[in-house]
């Protein structure tokens, strides 16, 4: 799917509306479609009142865990001692995931402004948008978005003319997937190696440099000028499963469907529309096997768990799997199962930051299995083995890489077990050379 | 070692017949002295140095580590372990146009390892991480590069290529002589 991209009458375009429209990018295009007014309501807002409303809509952190923004924000001292930080995390690495570099591309002013409300409601003078190295484009478009901002008063020791200060930097990646993980993410801004920390302190206590610190995710910063503007009411009303799911999410579709691309529904919004209706279906001849629903760290779906889905937090908690990011990763049944999961499992182990002896030692050893049972030369035990592996990766490290490795590989054999069988009993041919 | 090697100083140049040019001097200095204005440390630019250091000379030597090291009081050592972290930061020179294509499960499922072929074949790296005997290219798999419904994207040098499949290779690289 390219843009600009007409929306599917389903679509509920609050975050998207501008994609595509090169005009949105520049400062004045922005106003033009009512930028920054949200900005200049807040600051005459209480910050308090602000943390309220947000906390009020239900707004959930959109980068994987879903923690209530408003909640997040309310942890940052009040009294502030010394600096305070806020992080973007931009830092978009999860596989079947591309929603935030399309904000990122095509609405920048749309992040400065929801980073700069925040950064108000929390008392951080300067925000930090770690985006990864990767991301040429978005580097350039975000850089030239808060150049004209600074020129045109928006940031900068006289924020909107409010006489108060609001700096923002974009911080850039080098390519490293765990530094998506926020206090690996801060480690990263402070010129470390992007170890993840940890928790306890929590980043509101002692984050970066030390100091109290909150990190959200660019959708999730996106999403927070739409409820200053109008309201936590309406923002609430954007549910169509649990109350506890809120606002409109972007899905950000990929794999074997006709259209993939990015689409903005309200949550929870049925799976299998997305996939059929919105994404036009599976290619010619072929149907759905399995669908990863919030990019690859989260547990496989078969057929009927798919088609049962509804994609918001307690929708997809409900088929046992997890909102995650909104990447759908979607899979016919042309694709081979064992073959794929290896390609998730040499992900993690590419990705470990080798910290954590589990995920270290057991990111590779779950590849080498799986590349061992494709070569042909698998057995039974095998499979018992890469469970056993899983569940010592799950729950017991500083952060939920290993946890991420485990999901696909324990769901995979759960659900697609005789795929593997297959490989081990010789009954379909080898598809790597033995190793 | 030979005799009276060990007097000569350890400057960590890969090539020690060649005097090593710093970095940080002019207006890359200025660019540096920018960078430390968003930060509360020296040390947090480490990033952002390592990138103007690898913008100029193509790749981060032992040499430019102990530079980055000295403008930003920390030591090489400590530089070499952040730099040795970040898949991005070249450790050993690269061909004139570095090719990243993306192999994970979703583009893989879509035909990405016919792409990395053809990359291969048409550049004449023969393999992965080497570079073609002109010097022109090194291509490399890269893990997820956050496109993935734009199948198969390929990152060339700073510029963003998707939908990118075997047949559409040579032409692409045609623009990268």
């Amino acid at each position: 799917m390219g843009y600009p991209h007409k929306p599917h009458p389903k679509e509920t375009v609050l975050l998207s509306e501008d994609f595509g429209d090169a005009e949105a990018r520049t400062y004045d295009g922005w106003i033009k479609r009512g930028g920054y007014k949200a900005l200049e309501k807040a600051l005459s807002m209480d910050r308090a009142a602000i943390i309220d409303e947000v906390k009020e809509s239900g707004l959930r952190g959109r980068g994987g865990a879903g923690f209530p923004a408003g909640v997040k924000w309310n942890f940052m001292p009040k009294e502030p001692t010394g600096p305070h930080y806020l992080c973007c995390n931009a830092d978009e690495s999860e596989p079947g995931t591309f929603k935030d570099r399309e904000i990122l591309r095509w609405t920048p002013h749309a992040l400065i402004e929801g980073c700069a409300i925040t950064q108000y409601a929390i008392q951080a003078e300067v925000c930090y948008i770690y985006i990864r190295g990767e991301f040429t484009e978005a580097i350039e478009v975000m850089e030239r978005a808060l150049a004209e901002a600074y020129e045109r008063g928006v940031l900068g020791g006289n924020a909107m003319g409010t006489g108060k200060r609001i700096d923002m930097y974009v911080h850039r990646g080098a390519g490293a997937y765990i530094c998506g993980e926020e206090t690996a993410l801060m480690n990263s801004i402070e010129g470390q190696r992007g170890n993840p920390r940890i928790k306890p302190p929590f980043p509101a206590v002692r984050g970066l440099f030390g100091r109290p610190t909150t990190i959200n995710n660019v959708e999730t910063l996106a999403s927070v000028a739409h409820i200053i503007s109008r309201g936590s009411e309406w923002y609430k009303s954007l549910s169509l499963n649990n109350p506890r799911s809120t606002g409109t999410k972007l899905f950000s579709v990929c794999g074997q469907v006709k259209r993939p691309g990015n689409y903005e529904v309200v949550m929870g919004f049925p799976l299998k529309d997305l996939i059929y209706d919105l994404c036009g279906g599976m290619n010619d001849g072929r149907t759905l096997k399995a669908c990863i629903p919030g990019g690859s760290s989260v547990p496989i779906l078969n057929r009927e768990e798919t088609e049962a889905c509804l994609l918001d937090y307690e929708g997809c908690q409900e088929v046992g799997t997890m909102l995650g990011s909104g990447g759908v990763i979607v899979l016919d049944d042309s694709a081979d199962m064992v073959y794929q999961i290896m390609r998730l499992a040499h992900f993690y182990a590419h990705e470990s930051c080798a910290q954590c002896t589990q995920c270290r030692e057991g990111t590779g050893w779950t590849t080498r299995i799986l590349r061992r049972i494709l070569a042909g030369e698998g057995e039974m035990k095998d499979l018992d083995l890469l469970l056993d592996l899983a569940d010592h990766m799950t729950g017991r490290t500083i952060c939920p890489l290993a946890d991420s490795c485990a999901a696909p590989v324990v769901s995979g054999i759960n659900k697609f077990r005789g795929e593997f069988e297959a490989y081990i009993k010789g009954e379909k041919p080898a598809t790597l050379a033995a190793v | 070692m030979q005799a009276g090697a060990a007097t000569e100083p350890l400057t960590g140049n890969m090539d020690q017949t060649t005097e090593y040019k710093p970095v940080f001097v002019g207006e890359r200095r200025q660019q540096l002295d920018d960078v430390f204005k968003r930060y509360p440390n020296k040390q947090a630019a480490l990033l952002p140095a390592l990138w103007i250091a690898q913008d100029e000379q193509g790749w981060i030597s032992e040499a430019t580590m102990a530079e980055v090291a000295e403008v930003l009081d920390l030591t090489a050592a400590y530089v070499k372990g952040v730099v040795t972290f970040y898949t991005m930061y070249h450790e050993h020179p690269v061909g004139e146009h570095f090719i990243q294509v993306c192999t994970t499960s979703p583009c893989n499922v879509c035909g990405a390892e016919g792409v990395v072929e053809a990359f291969l074949e048409h550049t004449g790296c023969g393999e992965l991480g080497a570079t073609s005997p002109d010097g022109k290219y090194t291509v490399i798999e890269v893990e997820c590069l956050g496109a993935c419904g734009f199948v198969t994207p390929v990152l060339i040098d700073d510029d963003f290529h998707d939908s990118v499949t075997g047949e559409k290779v040579p032409e692409l690289l045609a623009r990268y002589r």
